[in-house]
């Protein structure tokens, strides 16, 4: 049934170091006289939306940004925390734009494009200088220069950081750059606005329709293209570290409209997370991976020390596993690793805590080491944070953590111009699938985010562009303008007249704990299957019982939440049956039958050696896959080691 | 434990008014929101109207809940979102009342949740360094000292969340406008429009309706995030300074 005929991914020909350098040199431009004449749309404010929004109006277009957020600067990727890679070499320590591309490449289980990763280890030095010069304050030395740290996966210390919340400063960076393209006029904002469809006029994208959240009253907005930034699809699982309102619509309206879903059972289930402690709970909280630098991994050697005091426990009755098991990389191992070995040993009955759902992060040997002055500079914020969540003081007693859904690899599939398979829609960022294959190294989100923002949209947008510069503008009188609002409105009122008995938030429970048992850190065929069955009745039933509060004519977060968690369902579907398709452990997507003998991750090159891009196909009817082969014409492709 | 919530209800059928709520099983372990999340599962039981509030990252950085509880912004705890507060820090049978950042220049949209668009405007009059994508120099041509870059950091964590407007008499918005103001005017990155800034960006906030300062540091103690007035008054003596030397050429 596998088609690849249709993914035509428009890797440049030439040296993989010559690619984007010859694409730059011979893409078309649009002169700036026409830049003026055409409107982009930009769905989604974080790192990906506001740094795209803001140099597309810098070079003159009409952009209109769109957010469901009250304002552009609450967009979730603020929360991330440890920080941003870039290939500078400022530490004199061997890096490279090679070796970022090369450990890129390695620590996504070698299911990412090389033309992509090349080009994003490329812009990644551009990235941090761009950051500074608006003011960000990144950790500085005494002598004033930049400060790295190290993050899982790699040799070399090329992480640059803002204290623990280097995400919020690179929003506020671009931020600011939005801010000020909106006083220049170039830039409309949308605040409190969300996509609910995107429209199709002649099989290209030329508009949304979005939701404007205060008034309920649907808008049609034209574009000639439209750029999807709208984050990941974590939530999908109920409880990630996602921020409450993260969702996948946007993509999964696009989806529908005929844009590819690519890769969407890989997932990353970060190893650093507050482990949950209730049933009322509704999120989880990261802590960052930069504290594995310091922090030792550890659960008692015996079940029976489980509920002692940490404290009581001597050395040699300590398990330190990730040490034992990779010595050479020890507690920086990558995510998908790290998650695992903690979900093993917790399995193996030595987990910690009232659950026995955690492992001890131990920073003892750190605060002798350095003292605790050290300590607190380097992590003072997410310690306090802990305590105030977990209500234990690390500096005496070591973090209990347990992994918890993070990012999503996965995502609307894109060429090499970051197009969909939908002319004129772009994906950016989370949103999109393609730069770390199976699984995400640590602080590569935010340099993906603002290197397809600030650096690559802004060019080959204005390839696509530059045949449209005589269309004028697009008007949303069309039928098909007019089809997709009432498509939009007809779900509305199709959910609100349900009136139900079971509200929006407990579907989503059920529907996150059905994907965290049998889609999450380990996957096998039999729950894969139950999965999907019970999900399907799931929805069904949702469209029976739910019910949505108040009405469509105001503001109404009930009904915001229950779009979204449709969504999700038929999301949840899909994943699942991506994750039965790919008949291998590869990143964060583990099959349990297919592991080495020491329980690493076996994958099949032979057999899945591709990208698989979803094609909807209608309401009830099975999506069709498509195989973008991956080719490796540098890297050498090896099983990953990290002993 | 028990609880007794009075919360204001604006909106709907609710012309303005405390609303009283029982909630009969909270655990201690809950976060504050999470007990709102109770309230509304509740509610929504009950075929009613659940409790409008805003909320997003729970992880006390994105600056969107904005709660006053019990008169205080953000709750009882020093340093502390709302989403931040755990229950633990309140006990059986204790009554709880449960308002909207209240200012002016905050106007209400429905329960608990108030527009701080006037703070975007703040930040769009001047609230950037202008520099274009591409045009930056190699990031280590610009050296700063630690300590330097340590105190515009502090400015910099600012999480916009209104908590310091709420807290003051006056409603003013000095210490989120100052909090911009000092994490650009202390880098060498903002010292070209540092004049121009501060006149645009206090002229904006007294624009939107924000009212004055006079030195109560209401501000400061409740900020979330724990910015310094010192930075008001940074803010003040760039704007003197900016009011005598700044020339337009």
């Amino acid at each position: 049934m596998a088609a690849e005929s249709k993914l035509n991914s428009k890797v440049p020909a030439g040296t993989l170091t010559d690619k984007w350098k010859t694409y730059k040199s011979t893409a078309p431009l649009v002169s700036p006289n026409n830049k003026r004449r055409i409107d982009v749309i930009v769905v989604g404010s974080g790192l990906a939306g506001a740094s795209a929004a803001a140099s597309l109006g810098e070079l003159g277009y009409n952009v209109k940004v769109f957010t469901f957020h009250d304002s552009p600067r609450r967009a979730h990727s603020i929360a991330a925390q440890g920080g941003i890679n870039a290939a500078k070499n400022y530490r004199n320590d061997g890096d490279s734009v090679y070796r970022l591309f090369y450990e890129t490449i390695k620590g996504g289980d070698y299911r990412a494009r090389e033309g992509n990763v090349h080009r994003l280890a490329e812009v990644s030095g551009n990235i941090i200088d761009q950051c500074v010069a608006q003011g960000v304050p990144f950790a500085r030395e005494y002598g004033g220069l930049l400060d790295n740290r190290s993050f899982g996966g790699t040799q070399v210390s090329r992480t640059f950081y803002a204290r623990g919340q280097t995400g919020q400063q690179l929003l506020i960076g671009a931020y600011q750059a939005l801010s000020r393209q909106i006083a220049a006029g170039t830039v409309t904002m949308y605040n409190r606005h969300e996509m609910q469809d995107v429209v199709l006029v002649d099989g290209k994208a030329r508009g949304i329709i979005a939701r404007n959240l205060l008034t309920g009253e649907l808008e049609r907005h034209g574009g000639h293209a439209v750029v999807l930034a709208s984050g990941g699809y974590g939530n999908v699982f109920y409880l990630s570290t996602n921020a409450m309102m993260c969702n996948v619509t946007a993509a999964w309206r696009a989806h529908r409209r005929g844009a590819y879903f690519a890769n969407p059972c890989y997932t990353q289930i970060h190893p650093t997370c507050i482990p949950v402690s209730g049933d009322y709970q509704s999120k989880l909280t990261l802590m960052s991976e930069s504290l594995r630098n310091d922090g030792r991994c550890w659960v008692p050697k015996k079940a029976e020390d489980c509920k002692k005091h940490p404290n009581d426990i001597p050395e040699a009755d300590r398990d330190y596993y990730l040490e034992r098991r990779y010595p050479a990389f020890g507690n920086l191992v990558p995510r998908d690793i790290a998650s695992r070995a903690a979900k093993m040993v917790c399995d193996e009955g030595r987990g910690v805590g009232s659950t026995g759902l955690a492992v001890y992060l131990d920073f003892a040997d750190a605060i002798n080491r350095l003292g605790k002055d050290v300590v607190e500079a380097r992590y003072g914020n997410l310690f306090e944070m802990y305590e105030k969540i977990a209500g234990e003081n690390p500096y005496e007693r070591p973090m209990r953590i347990y992994p918890a859904v993070h990012y999503t690899m996965g995502g609307l599939w894109v060429d090499y111009e970051l197009m969909t398979t939908v002319p004129g829609l772009y994906a950016a960022g989370e949103a999109n699938f393609s730069d770390h294959g199976a699984n995400r190294l640590g602080a590569s989100a935010l340099m993906q985010g603002l290197a397809d923002g600030y650096f690559v949209l802004p060019y080959t947008i204005g390839s696509y562009l530059s045949n449209d510069i005589r269309t004028g503008a697009i008007s949303t009188d069309s039928p098909e303008f007019e089809a997709a609002e009432k498509d939009v409105n007809d779900r509305i009122q199709r959910l609100m007249g349900i009136g139900g008995k079971q509200s929006v938030e407990s579907f989503h429970r059920r529907l996150g704990k059905i994907m965290w048992d049998k889609c999450g850190m380990a996957r096998n065929e039999q729950g894969l299957k139950e999965a999907i069955v019970e999900i399907r009745a799931l929805r069904a039933e949702y469209w029976k019982d739910v019910f949505v509060p108040g009405s469509t004519s105001e503001y109404n977060p009930e009904l915001e939440k229950a779009l979204r968690v449709a969504d999700f369902m038929e999301l949840g579907e899909l994943m699942c049956m991506d994750a039965l398709d790919r008949k291998e452990s590869c990143g964060g997507h583990f099959r349990e039958e297919y592991q080495t003998e020491e329980g690493e991750a076996l994958r099949d090159d032979k057999d899945f050696m591709y990208a698989a891009a979803w094609e909807w196909k209608g309401e009830d009817k099975e999506q069709e896959l498509h195989k973008e082969k991956l080719e490796y014409e540098v890297v050498k492709v090896s099983q990953r080691s990290y002993k | 434990m028990k609880l007794t919530l009075k919360i204001w209800r604006q909106g709907g059928k609710y012309k303005g008014e405390f609303v009283t709520y029982q909630l009969n099983d909270v655990n201690e372990h809950m976060s504050f929101l999470e007990m709102l999340d109770v309230l509304n599962e509740q509610l929504v039981h009950q075929r009613e109207e659940p409790v409008a509030f805003e909320h997003d990252c729970r992880e006390g950085i994105c600056g969107t809940c904005s709660l006053v509880i019990d008169g205080r912004a953000h709750g009882p705890m020093k340093g502390t979102t709302t989403c931040q507060v755990h229950m633990r820090h309140y006990k059986d049978g204790d009554t709880i009342v449960i308002e909207p950042f209240r200012a002016r220049a905050f106007p209400v949209i429905k329960d608990l949740v108030v527009d701080r668009s006037s703070f975007d405007r703040i930040i769009q009059s001047g609230g950037y360094v202008s520099v274009n994508t591409g045009q930056a120099q190699d990031a280590n041509n610009i050296p700063i000292g630690k300590d330097v870059a340590g105190k515009s950091f502090d400015a910099a964590a600012c999480i916009g969340c209104g908590a310091c407007v709420a807290a003051c008499p006056n409603a003013s918005a000095m210490l989120f406008t100052s909090a911009k103001i000092s994490h650009l005017a202390l880098l060498p990155q903002g010292q070209v429009e540092r004049k121009q800034r501060v006149l645009d960006m206090v002229a904006q906030m007294d624009l939107e309706g924000f009212g004055k300062c006079s030195n109560v540091t209401a501000c400061e103690a409740e900020c979330p995030k724990e910015i310094s007035v010192e930075n008001i008054a940074r803010m003040n003596r760039e704007y003197m300074a900016a009011s005598f030397t700044a020339e337009k050429v």
